[in-house]
């Protein structure tokens, strides 16, 4: 039987759930010598900015038992390159939707370069990261609160001709809140989790790992709690969510989707092997065959 | 790509030799590296290649933490996923006739593939190393074999010339420099042989590929990722 691996998300549909998430994909061209990217759902490009950005000193990533830290801080070509450059090269080689990603250190900030990226045509979904841990007075800032999650969401909305989803960051006391606080003022849609924040230290040398001394977890330790937080909000909301972090394998997407997410992120496994996304969207049907599943868009939260 | 390990051995106290067989056509300039995934880690280890052809890659690597560490424990026979041709790696034609090939430490190792490139461009390479002392030396057969002149240098005067490899190489003749090692032996190259050189510089990485941002670096060229766009920078692009 031919298993059907299609979802839709807020109009926009998927041949597969399967989305590389951002700042682990760049704009698609690392992995074009590894697979064709086009077996892949979406796609959801490097977390871009008003300005061009270098990011933080090095050392930025810092390996874990079940993952790593990185403390990049959003390094990006700033938005108008991005418009200009790696959007027609990836276009090039990509033909599905793609989920732009996009950060601020302000509202004005958020507003500005999803006006510059909302009409472009290949852009489907705007992924607003209200929760990168790696910079200072913004990003996390706007996702640990629901009043100020509420106020970028609404600003951004105004101008916004695509699905807005509001990407949520797991380093909160009541992530339920902020969901609400987003869906309140007019998200389309919730992405989460983002990474945790962590620390590592260089024993030998008695110092951190990072030169940022924290940075963001992801990888197969962070999944039962992504798998958790996924749960409570899709428990809380009407709007769908992206789920994210951890996951590794075919059998990690399944129950991700069974904790109430519509489609599916994956981003560390990309870092640590190159072919994770072709050989999760691979092992799907066989899995789904095992559990006696159609249709992916059928499975129900738990 | 599965390579099968068919020799790990030992050549000093904390440098090994592992030789590896499957598709290496994927290497195609020395310089560049692998990124080698070991069973019970999460990230790969990016680990320069020292010799190859088609069919082998040679990694001649230093025990400097837990990943490298499980890795002189892998037996011949045994497999291992490879990510190979990683990397920019050195320039052969960008090398005047008479190049100065410096390795300090375990950076010696890609310096041995650069030497038999150079050859086999039919250039004149002088090798120049720095280690420690006397039973730190590894390599030394390979450069001897290659018939090139091999200037030598250990701090405690155990072998060699005492000092530093700056101190081996002073009063050589060189036209060009390639080197690799720790950033001081650089930053002394850098400002002691000022000819057109190529430096390969170490960053921790995350993905290797060029994909997570972890290991850019600022140049006068703008940022690079030493994964992708290095780890060979130019002599006129660094940035100390």
């Amino acid at each position: 039987m031919v298993r059907d691996l299609s979802v839709t998300l807020s109009g926009v549909q998927l041949d597969n759930p399967v989305i590389p998430a951002s700042g682990t994909y760049g704009f698609g061209q690392e992995f074009t010598p590894y697979y064709d990217i086009n077996i892949l759902g979406s796609l959801s490009f490097k977390g871009t900015t008003r300005e061009a950005r270098y990011g933080n000193p090095t050392p930025r990533i810092a390996e874990c038992k079940a993952g790593m830290l990185n403390s990049v801080g959003l390094q990006n070509p700033g938005v108008d390159h991005v418009v200009a450059h790696e959007l027609p090269e990836l276009r090039k080689i990509f033909h599905k939707p793609i989920v732009a990603n996009i950060s601020g250190f302000s509202v004005a900030d958020y507003v500005e370069a999803v006006e510059k990226l909302t009409n472009e045509e290949q852009v489907a979904i705007l992924e607003i990261n209200i929760s990168c841990p790696n910079v200072h007075n913004g990003g996390m800032a706007f996702g640990t609160s629901p009043e100020a999650a509420a106020e970028v969401t609404r600003a951004v909305k105004q101008v916004a001709t695509k699905p807005v989803y509001m990407k949520l960051s797991p380093n909160v006391t009541d992530i339920v809140s902020i969901a609400r606080a987003c869906e309140d003022a007019g998200a389309d849609g919730l992405s989460m989790i983002n990474t945790l924040l962590g620390m590592r230290i260089d024993i030998r040398r008695r110092k951190p790992v990072l030169a940022n001394v924290a940075g963001g977890y992801s990888g197969p330790g962070i999944f039962p709690v992504a798998v958790r937080m996924v749960y409570q909000v899709t428990g809380a909301v009407q709007i769908p969510v992206i789920g994210m972090g951890g996951i590794t394998t075919a059998e990690d997407v399944i129950e991700m989707m069974m904790a109430g997410a519509k489609a599916v992120q994956v981003g560390a496994a990309n870092l640590a092997d190159p072919y994770a996304c072709k050989r999760i969207i691979e092992d799907l049907p066989r899995v789904m065959e095992k559990l006696g599943i159609e249709k992916l868009s059928d499975i129900q939260r738990v | 790509m599965n390579f099968r390990i068919t020799e790990n051995k030992q050549l000093t106290a904390l440098v090994w030799s592992m030789v590896l067989e499957g598709e290496a056509s994927g290497v195609v300039r020395p310089g560049q590296f692998v990124q080698v995934q070991l069973p019970g880690f999460y990230l790969r280890r990016p680990i320069s290649v020292c010799q190859w052809d088609d069919t082998h890659i040679r990694l001649v690597y230093k025990v400097v933490g837990e990943g490298t560490d499980k890795m002189t424990t892998l037996k011949a026979g045994e497999t291992l996923d490879i990510l190979t041709g990683l990397g920019n790696g050195f320039d052969v034609d960008a090398c005047g006739d008479r190049p100065l090939l410096v390795g300090g430490g375990v950076g010696l190792p890609p310096m041995i593939g650069l030497c038999e490139a150079l050859i086999k461009a039919g250039k004149h390479p002088v090798m120049a190393a720095g280690f420690a002392k006397a039973d730190e030396i590894f390599l030394q057969e390979e450069i001897e074999k290659m018939g090139v002149p091999f200037l030598l240098a250990t701090m405690d005067g155990s072998a060699g010339v005492q000092g530093t490899v700056i101190d081996a190489i002073r009063g050589a003749e060189y036209d060009s420099v390639c080197a690799c090692g720790p950033l001081p032996m650089l930053k002394a190259l850098y400002e002691h042989a000022e000819v057109p050189g190529q430096f390969s510089f170490e960053e921790r990485m995350g993905c290797g590929f060029g994909a997570c941002m972890g290991c850019t670096v600022k140049t006068k060229n703008g940022y690079k990722r030493i994964c992708k766009e290095g780890p060979v920078l130019d002599r006129e692009e660094i940035l100390w």
